[in-house]
């Protein structure tokens, strides 16, 4: 039986939902990425839903892919105990996303590490800048076309 | 446990060492001072991963560090002569490590805690240095994934033996050899 | 008088803590721009411990994962083993059996018991209360004492298994673990005596750093630090994994959200784990602690020697690793700090495409600025004490 989160998805934005699924029981609905911003505050606000909680957000790499990034979404919601994944897919040519700071603020240091991590830009974030390594490195490490061992030693030898 | 026993060679003689020589007066010197610098390490923590919490419980009652005359620990280093590095040594937290070396007052003895000092561990990444020893010369390396404290006990033993032997002309040792000039 | 106060005026001064500072018990930079002596502004830097958690998972057999794991949260590490495995066996679909899920519950609250009886300590060595960091260093090393006697090692310990465990119980330890529960009582007791009482500790801790719930909730705050905030959300009992909604226990949730509410749910959770451990011990069911699968899980050392399927089983996962289905999936657990949740996504080969977890102190950290700005420079220590930020997790 289908969930209740994505059964009003599909009912609310019937052009922007691409597709959903529940493997293993994990409900998850792939947008499209112009929406993500409105399907988020819907999300949150809905008195049925209520997903208060942004736990997670993350990007993976589907290298070869028409649509080479992912951005992941994983949801909370308090008062009913129920959780979405949503997934926006964003090609390389056009590596950008809008921010959902306004929604939960909690994204802030999570876009910024996506951002350091995979490059994917966050339109309106106030402050995209890396996090986790330094401004001097180049790339982002996470790609899976950066190498393991791609060392940019800062001081010290390169080995 | 390896210790390293070479220090780099000094080019030129100076002071007392030149006036005197080996003698008898100098060697003897070189021995009280050994031994009262064996017995009294300040040492700087510079803690940043896992092997931190061993370092607490080595500081804790049931270890007790301070049966070593080693239990100061001085979180300036300007006042520290021993270095222990403590975890992973990251790209981002090289230049800082170097740096607190270089603000140590000499002599000063650094001390590798755990295989991620030691060799970067099984941390072969892009993140992290292999090894501190490719930063600064360090004294002794405790290798294990954290060390069970007995090990570094026995490390510290080797390089109080060690700083025991040492001779008015090792120091001093300058700066890392890594060091920026800006 | 008023002439004075026109004219003196004051700078701005801009101080940088860390990232090797006494009290960033982590490596983490603050700058902190300070007028006299109250915050006007403060930023973190984080990563100074980075070390490629994900690449490495990347490069990994899905076994080959946990000795990572165990290096997220490094006081709590079977925690993160756990959650790790339980998500891998939600992506296979597999379940394990009951004598596993109980030791696992067991183990996971002894390192959750560790973990609070070090923040705890080294708040208290860092707020100038020397003595009870001792007595809580030493209950923590006669739980290390157990941990090791279960798995091997001290603190890093390796100990969940994809489908099982890498050993059962040892004999004896149920009686060992009384004798120790027993002392951690004693200790617990003199530590509540030496600070929950405490002038100095009250006035360094009460009123400082309050988080309000529905702003709690929107930094993505979870573990203590939500429910003393007034939030009751722990995933053992909103979706509780293993044999959690078997055993009994409660959840502590504070008033205020300041760093004294912090504080007290942590001391009480240290209570409510040992009710938990000791529970787990009593019900704790015979059988098998691992799924009687040979693709997943290596038979007993006996099959493999004398049964032939066994042993190539044995040699294809030992060579290649596991082979897990393509997918992906979420698991939450509840971690020392909050929810601990692996993401994993598999394409079918040996080895995971992606391994992500949600840090819990990562969102906490980024707290931090919210909770200081306008407090005095001397509630940076407690503040961040009681976030417990833990280095490896937060930067992975
Ligand atoms: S040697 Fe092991 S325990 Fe120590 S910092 Fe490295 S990974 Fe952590």
């Amino acid at each position: 039986m289908e969930s209740i989160t994505l059964k009003k998805l599909k009912e609310r934005f019937p052009d922007s939902i691409m597709e959903t699924h529940s493997f293993r029981g994990d409900d998850t609905a792939i947008v499209k990425k112009e929406d993500i911003f409105k399907i988020c505050e819907f999300l949150r606000d809905d008195n049925e839903l209520l997903y208060n909680f942004m736990m997670d957000l993350t990007a993976v790499d589907y290298y070869g892919k028409e649509s080479r990034f992912e951005v992941v979404y994983h949801l909370y919601s308090l008062k009913y105990n129920m959780r979405i994944r949503i997934k926006v897919p964003v090609p390389e040519s056009d590596c950008t996303i809008d921010s959902i700071i306004p929604i939960w603020i909690c994204a802030d240091w999570f876009e910024r590490e996506a951002y350091d991590l995979y490059g994917i830009i966050f339109k309106g974030h106030p402050n995209l800048k890396r996090i986790l390594l330094y401004e001097e490195f180049e790339g982002h490490p996470l790609r899976k076309d950066y190498p393991v061992r791609g060392r940019q030693p800062l001081i010290g030898p390169k080995n | 446990m390896g210790i390293t026993e070479d220090r780099g060679q000094r080019t030129e003689e100076e002071g007392l060492e030149q006036v005197l020589g080996n003698s008898v007066l100098l060697t003897k010197l070189d021995e009280i001072i050994g031994w009262g610098r064996k017995y009294s390490f300040f040492l700087y923590p510079f803690i940043t991963a896992c092997c931190g919490m061993e370092f607490m419980s080595l500081a804790g009652p049931r270890y007790d560090l301070d049966r070593f005359g080693s239990a100061l620990p001085r979180f300036s280093p300007r006042q520290a002569d021993l270095l222990m590095v403590v975890g992973t040594i990251s790209h981002k937290q090289a230049p800082i490590l170097v740096k607190v070396y270089n603000q140590m007052t000499e002599p000063k003895w650094v001390f590798s805690f755990g295989v991620c000092a030691t060799s970067g561990g099984f941390y072969d990444n892009y993140a992290t240095v292999q090894g501190i020893d490719t930063l600064i010369p360090v004294d002794v390396y405790v290798p294990g994934c954290p060390p069970r404290p007995e090990m570094v006990i026995d490390g510290l033993l080797r390089l109080q033996q060690k700083v025991a032997k040492e001779r008015w002309s090792d120091w001093p040792r300058g700066e890392a050899p890594v060091t920026k000039k800006i | 008088m008023s002439d004075l106060a026109k004219n003196l005026h004051t700078e701005h001064m801009v101080i940088n803590m860390g990232p090797s500072h006494p009290v960033t018990h982590g490596t983490v930079k603050f700058l902190v721009t300070l007028d006299g002596e109250t915050i006007v502004d403060f930023d973190v830097e984080i990563g100074y411990l980075h070390r490629g958690f994900e690449k490495m998972c990347e490069n990994s057999t899905w076994e080959q994962v946990f000795p990572y794991t165990d290096r997220l949260n490094y006081l709590s590490p079977i925690i993160n083993n756990v959650g790790y495995a339980l998500a891998v066996e939600k992506l296979i679909g597999i379940d394990t059996p009951e004598r596993c899920k109980y030791v696992r519950v067991i183990v996971s609250e002894l390192s959750r018991l560790a973990d609070h009886l070090t923040n705890v300590a080294a708040s208290g060595l860092e707020l100038g209360a020397f003595t009870a960091f001792l007595y809580f260093v030493e209950a923590r090393d006669l739980i290390w004492d157990l941990l090791e006697s279960v798995c091997g090692a001290r603190l890093t310990s390796n100990y969940v298994r994809i489908g099982g465990l890498k050993n059962d119980l040892p004999d004896g330890f149920k009686e060992q673990t009384k004798e120790v529960f027993k002392r951690c009582r004693e200790l617990w007791i003199d530590v509540d005596k030496l600070l929950t009482k405490n002038r100095i500790f009250i006035d360094r801790l009460k009123d400082v750093g309050i988080m309000p719930p529905d702003e709690a909730i929107a930094w993505g705050f979870t573990g203590p630090c939500l429910r003393a905030s007034g939030v009751p959300y722990d995933v053992r009992k909103a979706q509780p994994y293993l044999v959690y909604d078997q055993i009994d226990f409660e959840i502590p949730i504070g008033e205020k959200g300041d760093n004294f509410d912090r504080y007290l749910v942590r001391m009480e959770e240290i209570n409510q784990s040992m009710r938990i451990v000791e529970q787990a011990l009593d019900k704790l069911p015979d059988g098998p602690i691992n799924v009687d699968m040979p693709e997943y899980r290596w038979q007993s050392k006996d099959d493999i020697y004398t049964k032939i399927e066994s042993l190539i089983f044995h040699f294809k996962t030992v060579t290649g690793g596991i082979r897990v289905p393509p997918g992906e999936v979420y698991f939450p657990v509840e971690g020392a700090n909050g929810e601990v949740g692996f993401y994993l996504v598999s394409d079918g080969s040996g080895k995971p495409y992606k391994c992500r977890v949600r840090p819990p102190c990562f969102p906490l950290t980024a707290a931090m600025p919210r909770m200081v700005k306008g407090a005095l420079i001397a509630d940076i220590v407690p503040t961040f004490d009681m976030i417990h930020m833990i280095g490896g997790e937060c930067d992975r």
